[in-house]
């Protein structure tokens, strides 16, 4: 803009405004700019958080609008930690949790070391890998379910070829002991991309210099490894398990397509036992309470865990 | 001179009938699960656009989430559904709720009789509370849980060889439960045409309301009932009686040993899929699909036949089905209820049924040549006389839901025994009555 354009706006603004503003410290106007900010993140965010606290103290209903609404206290909250079915739930989810990460950071480390070498298609390989987490979870869903078929499942007879069973012969989404690993796959398959891409946007950010400096020490390759590689991308790393944890622990769709949380409650996750609370049931006081112990559950081990990660930075 | 006039005037007659007709025409729209009744409903309502001046909308759901949808619907007094075929279920919470339009002084007004309907139907698709006179639907659409069977499979001479060798006695239509679960058993694996096939698809699905309304097949021919008192909450004894447990093991074995692999979440579609696709012998679905079904060109007309749910200690039968109501959030009730007063009419039943919908009308349902009108019309008259319905409570969701997740452990995930799920359901059930109050 230049100089004119400046003067012009400067005395386009009417006389009453300018002389406000002239009058306002530089702080006011800053919360001026970050006012409306502000506004909208306490309507968005804290009005229903505060809200749903108040709610998860009664018995609220929100499909019975006449009906009397009454303060139970902790009642919500006891029954919640004092039912087994909740901790079953936490137990799949963890279960979910761990295994997700676990390969996740395994594979996509492994993908994106590969990667970095640098080899012809590089780039082409880069994005088939990146492919599936472009798909919308409900598709990937539905076509695992597909591929889990047990007579016609693509799945079951790759590994009826690797181990000689009958394709029918055994139930990924219907098995109790498979159902929850069959979840861990398809999540593995979809997400791996995404811990790859950031393993390998760490490992490109460590200067070449540092392993020209080793290689004349004279250190070898998987000293360089654990010396240089791992320490330098954990930070990465580390931030990925924060991401994919916090997605997987509110894990709903992907989940709910593949297996309803079936069979019986075995991959019942916490977020689809909450959505069923709260908008099948209805129970929106006890719903309210579940969302908020998931809340402080996340909050929490989020909080250590990025205490941890600026620890690691600051090494 | 006179001609002109009379033109000019036979025209300005047409006209203001044109204007007030367009003036009093409203945009209606119904709203009802996706399926094959659902287009039979739009090609009859034409009849109706074409009467009345008012344009019909419908917006159609998938069963899967049509409780969910429509629920959210009502709950949120939403104006999207002026008409609501809503399942029998919801009754109870549409009338306490204030959802759907108490329709007694209309009845009274334009001479529609309940009597005039089949009475299993004005109970569970009309009345709240239950059996009392208070009306807030009309009968719509009688529906109850049917099975339908490969009728060249149990003709062919070497198959029936084979059964009568395996079990000592003649492949037909299963009389009581335990002889279609030796049916299914022995179909199981079977080939047949060069192909495994199996016994039968049954419901078994977690997320909504089908292993729950498969189940029940079995429960209630064994004679479970909900309480030992209607009314009472009374659930000890009732809902965990020695025939439940024996009607819910028997479910579970026949999930084990005579249904297909994989079908561990299966439901109406899976269950159409399955027969059609000719994997299985016989397979329990709705009889709002039997049309359909019989009209398939590869697995319908010859080659199919219905039977009712067979009995066993008594007859019973799942109760689907629904009845039409005006809802209260709606702007155009008028026409809206003009809507049900047409759909009333006999001569409106009698082509509902002839388009593919169950008329619940007993102008239809009696008529000397009804039995006869189609494959399992005599049937679906037998089902319709032992149907019993899940509980109607404006808490059902929460009723359904518990049983859906302690059927589901047992049958399908095989946790705990059938004794222990059908106590834990009856924990379930009294933690929602005591929260409703009623316990």
């Amino acid at each position: 803009m230049s100089d004119r354009t400046i003067d012009r706006v400067a005395q386009a603004t009417p006389v009453r405004v300018a002389r406000k503003i002239r009058g306002l410290s530089d702080r006011a106007i800053a919360w001026i700019f970050i006012a409306p900010t502000i506004f909208l993140l306490l309507a968005i965010n804290i009005f229903p958080l505060i809200w749903t606290i108040q709610l998860s103290f009664t018995n609220y209903k929100a499909n019975r609008i006449g009906r009397e609404i009454k303060d139970v206290g902790f009642r919500n909250y006891e029954r919640i930690l004092t039912d087994s079915d909740t901790w079953l739930n936490m137990q799949a989810t963890a279960h979910f949790l761990f295994w997700t990460i676990f390969f996740q950071v395994l594979i996509g480390f492994t993908l994106a070391w590969l990667i970095n070498k640098k080899f012809k298609g590089n780039d082409l390989w880069t994005t088939i890998i990146v492919l599936p987490m472009m798909l919308s979870p409900a598709v990937v869903g539905n076509f695992w379910k597909f591929l889990y078929q047990p007579q016609i499942g693509l799945f079951n007879y790759i590994i009826s070829w690797f181990t000689g069973k009958e394709p029918s012969s055994f139930e990924m989404l219907g098995s109790v002991k498979l159902a929850p690993w069959s979840i861990v796959i398809v999540d593995t398959w979809m997400w791996t991309p995404f811990v790859m891409l950031i393993c390998l946007a760490g490992l490109r950010s460590i200067p070449d210099y540092i392993y020209e400096a080793a290689e004349i020490d004279r250190a070898s390759k998987l000293r360089q490894f654990f010396t240089i590689t791992i320490p330098m991308v954990l930070p990465f790393l580390m931030l990925a398990v924060l991401f994919r944890g916090i997605e997987n622990f509110k894990m709903f769709d992907l989940v709910v397509q593949l297996t309803g949380g079936g069979p019986g409650s075995t991959t019942e996750l916490t977020s689809i036992n909450l959505k069923r609370e709260a908008f099948e049931k209805w129970r929106t006081g006890y719903a309210s309470a579940y969302a908020i112990i998931l809340f402080v559950t996340v909050f929490g081990l989020a909080s250590i865990y990025v205490k941890a990660l600026n620890k690691v930075k600051q090494r | 001179m006179t001609y002109t006039k009379l033109a000019s005037a036979s025209a300005l007659v047409l006209a203001a009938t044109t204007l007030s007709t367009k003036a009093n025409a409203d945009d209606l729209t119904l709203c009802w699960a996706a399926w094959d009744p659902a287009n039979a409903l739009v090609e009859l309502s034409k009849e109706f656009e074409s009467q009345s001046g008012h344009t019909m909308n419908f917006e159609f759901v998938p069963w899967p989430n049509f409780a969910d949808r429509m629920l959210n619907e009502l709950n949120s007094g939403g104006k999207l559904c002026d008409l609501l075929i809503g399942d029998s279920q919801w009754i109870g919470g549409g009338a306490e709720n204030g959802h759907y339009v108490k329709l007694n002084d209309f009845f009274d007004a334009e001479g529609i009789s309940m009597d005039d309907f089949a009475p299993a139907t004005v109970y569970a698709y009309s009345t709240w509370p239950k059996g009392t006179p208070n009306y807030y639907a009309l009968p719509a659409m009688g529906d109850a849980n049917g099975w339908f069977y490969r009728k060249d499979w149990f003709a062919d001479p070497e198959i029936q060889a084979a059964y009568k060798e395996a079990t000592g006695q003649d492949l037909r239509e299963p009389q009581s439960q335990k002889e279609l679960l030796q049916i299914a058993q022995f179909f199981q694996g079977r080939e047949i045409d060069g192909k495994t096939v199996y016994g039968a698809a049954i419901f078994t699905e977690r997320g909504s309301e089908g292993i729950t309304m498969g189940v029940t097949g079995a429960l209630y021919p064994w004679g479970f009932k909900y309480e030992n008192t209607p009314g009472s909450y009374d659930m000890e004894g009732a809902v965990n009686s020695p025939e439940a447990v024996e009607a819910l093991e028997f479910y579970k074995e026949f999930y084990e040993t005579a249904t297909p692999p994989g079908y561990t979440n299966s439901y109406m579609g899976e269950s159409l899929d399955a027969f059609k696709s000719g994997q299985v012998a016989m397979a329990m679905n709705w009889f709002a699909f039997f049309p359909g079904l019989y009209a398939d060109p590869n697995t319908g007309g010859d080659k199919i036949d219905f039977f009712v749910n067979p009995p066993q200690n008594q007859p019973g039968s799942t109760l689907g089905g629904q009845g039409i109501s005006v809802v209260s959030y709606s702007d155009k009730q008028d026409a809206a209820l003009e809507y049900i007063k047409w759909f009333a009419q006999p001569e409106v039943q009698a082509k509902w049924w002839e388009l593919g919908g169950y008329s619940a009308h007993n102008s239809v349902l009696e008529d000397p040549g009804f039995v006869d009108s189609q494959p399992f019309a005599g049937d679906f008259l037998e089902a319709m006389a032992g149907v019993q319905d899940f509980w109607q409570e404006p808490a059902y969701a929460e009723l359904l839901l518990a049983m859906q997740k302690r059927i589901h452990d047992y049958v399908v995930a095989d946790q705990g025994t059938a004794q222990e799920a059908l106590d834990l359901l009856i924990e379930d059930w009294t933690e929602v009555f005591e929260d409703e109050g009623k316990l």
